[in-house]
């Protein structure tokens, strides 16, 4: 597209378009470095699409700070087309202005704060729904427990079965290579009773539990929340933390010892396959000595901190989803969250077991 | 006049189901045409097939001559460049601003510079009255402010065919009204050809140059508006006398 200047005024011709404004911003760059027109001559436009008309806008601004400037020859096709796509008195708003550093910290902390409240909160609704639900069964589907049951129970059983197996597997092999220098290898029993019932079967199956369950809660509720299903069962006159929440609660409850006791006996499987084949231990003395070790307050704070992950993960879970923000893609963001926070928060309750009942 | 999109014996099935039986359409550059028919009788699966989004059973698509079926996705895309479509509901970026949004065609097939961006994405913009969205994000916008910035998007590289699927539904009268003023003139000084789907009676009086009307998968009628309500056709009677079906 040719251009040139002639007696003050710049001539534009052709087509002025979104293919052709790069290369003519570049050639009227140049033109402008020595002389300074202050007419600008449409005429010979024959085509002018929005970009042209930015540029043409664009040029505006940058003479008329240099001194007047005005369009002469413009066809009244061609003005329309400016009027319509002109962008010299359009008003838009400031971006938002972004927060300092400390405001962040402050900001963040406030709203952490904030949560924790709002999780108790929930807790408390669903503790109070839960402990109704147990006998009054109003407000709840039937068979919604059964279904939950083996939503979160039966349908884990065969990862937790292969995770437990794995993990009992090394635990023992690693071990036992230990164990074999001292001549210790009766104790690989005493060591695979005591750290698994302890420690990792209820921390091996809560983290399955919250990987498959709690975002599989999260990422339901969430939905619930985002096609409006939640409003329309709060219009129901139903709670929705007894309808949606309180089935997985008690399933889980029910359900996660379950799975505890499920995780030891594979773990000790595998744990056995090393004791009785690589450190020569008879089967029989092997399930004596594990049973000997353990006493009950064992078996019952294992239990007992299983059933308490549990529930942490209902609750992070429903509340990632209740809180859910921002259409379709917030669903995403609340499962993830509800991982991260439920796999965080079941750590912190260990921990607090393990100092309390060591 | 050359047709600048040609339909041929098109045929498409969901399953053994046929959703559009035998549909032959010339669309004519300049023009407004608009698809009307019943809900599931086919019309947005009649863009979607024109614009290959879902690969027709079998029959003809051709838009500047060219049979769309048989391009590859490099020439497939050299076309989509010149094309726009805004979706039922609207189908912006989520994760990013309407800003960005808007900015994604220009800034990914254009060697324009940063400030002319800038200026069409104000533009734009304001020609679809959103200006005070402009660096929202999506899920905070309502339904009909979605729509209307998705239309800004769908314009944003001045396209020579745009592909409207209801645009007006769920928008209140009067944004309804000037959307289709934006329609008119769009078609007016940018010469665009518009294949709107709508269900709006008085949107269809006031930017309809052509109609087709589709019912259960088959081309009723394809004409002007005059004609279409001098045809006899009783399926077109009633739409025209109740205003909806």
């Amino acid at each position: 597209m040719p251009c040139r200047i002639v007696n003050n005024t710049l001539y534009l011709e052709g087509n002025l378009t979104k293919e052709t404004v790069p290369e003519v911003l570049y050639r009227i760059n140049t033109l402008l470095k020595n002389q300074s027109p202050n007419t600008i001559d449409l005429s010979g436009i024959s085509n002018l699409d929005s970009a042209g008309v930015a540029f043409l806008d664009e040029l505006h601004n940058r003479l008329a700070a240099e001194g007047l400037l005005m369009f002469q020859g413009v066809q009244p096709q061609i003005q329309e087309v400016i009027d319509t796509f002109t962008s010299l008195k359009i008003e838009t708003p400031t971006p938002a202005r972004k927060m300092g550093f400390f405001e962040k910290i402050g900001d963040s902390v406030v709203l952490a704060a904030q949560n924790f409240y709002q999780v108790m909160m929930l807790a408390s609704e669903v503790f109070y729904w839960s402990l109704i639900g147990i006998f009054n069964r109003k407000g709840q589907r039937k068979g919604s427990f059964i279904i939950q049951c083996s939503l979160l129970g039966s349908q884990a059983l065969p990862i937790l079965a292969l995770l437990s197996f794995i993990v009992g597997f090394i635990l023992a092999l690693q071990a036992s290579v230990q164990l074999a220098n001292f001549g210790a290898n009766v104790f690989i029993a005493d060591l695979m009773a005591f750290s698994m019932v302890r420690e990792i079967a209820p921390l091996i199956t809560a983290i399955i539990v919250a990987g498959r369950s709690g975002s599989a809660i999260a990422s339901e509720i969430a939905t619930m929340q985002v096609t409006e299903e939640i409003d329309a069962l709060k219009i129901m006159a139903l709670s929705p933390v007894r309808y949606v929440v309180v089935p997985k609660f008690h399933a889980i409850t029910v359900v996660m010892p379950i799975l505890v006791m499920f995780s030891i006996l594979v773990s000790e499987i595998g744990g056995g396959i090393i004791a009785i084949d690589y450190l020569d231990l008879s089967v029989y003395t092997f399930v004596q000595r594990s049973i000997d070790v353990l006493s009950m307050k064992d078996i019952v704070t294992s239990f007992g901190k299983s059933i308490v992950f549990a529930w942490t993960i209902v609750v992070i879970g429903a509340y990632c989803g209740f809180e859910v923000k921002g259409g379709a893609e917030g669903v995403g963001k609340a499962t993830t969250s509800s991982v991260v926070a439920s796999i965080f928060a079941v750590i912190i309750w260990d921990a607090i077991f393990s100092l309390l009942y060591l | 006049m050359e047709p600048i999109i040609s339909v041929k014996n098109l045929v498409a099935k969901y399953g053994d189901n046929i959703v559009l039986d035998n549909i032959s359409v010339d669309i004519f550059p300049g023009e407004i045409t608009v698809i009307l028919g019943g809900s599931g009788c086919g019309k947005t699966i009649l863009l979607k097939n024109i614009l290959r989004l879902v690969e027709p059973f079998s029959g003809s698509v051709k838009i500047w001559g060219e049979e769309v079926l048989d391009l590859d996705d490099i020439q497939m895309a050299n076309i989509l460049k010149k094309i726009g479509m805004l979706f039922q509901s609207g189908a912006l970026l989520n994760s990013i601003s309407v800003y960005d949004n808007i900015s994604i065609p220009l800034e990914l097939h254009t060697d324009l510079s940063q400030n002319l961006i800038d200026r069409i994405i104000k533009v734009k913009l304001n020609l679809v009255n959103l200006s005070e969205a402009l660096y929202k994000f999506p899920s905070e916008l309502s339904g009909g402010m979605k729509k209307r910035a998705a239309l800004a998007r769908a314009i944003a590289l001045d396209p020579q065919i745009l592909f409207c699927d209801e645009p007006s539904a769920g928008l209140d009268p009067l944004t309804a009204a000037s959307l289709d003023e934006l329609i008119l003139e769009l078609k007016k000084q940018l010469k665009m050809t518009i294949v709107v789907v709508t269900h709006e009676l008085a949107s269809i009086h006031r930017i309809a140059d052509k109609i087709i009307f589709l019912d259960s998968g088959k081309m009723l009628f394809n004409g002007t508006l005059e004609d279409a309500k001098n045809a006899g056709i009783p399926q077109i009677d009633t739409f025209f006398k109740v205003g909806k079906f």
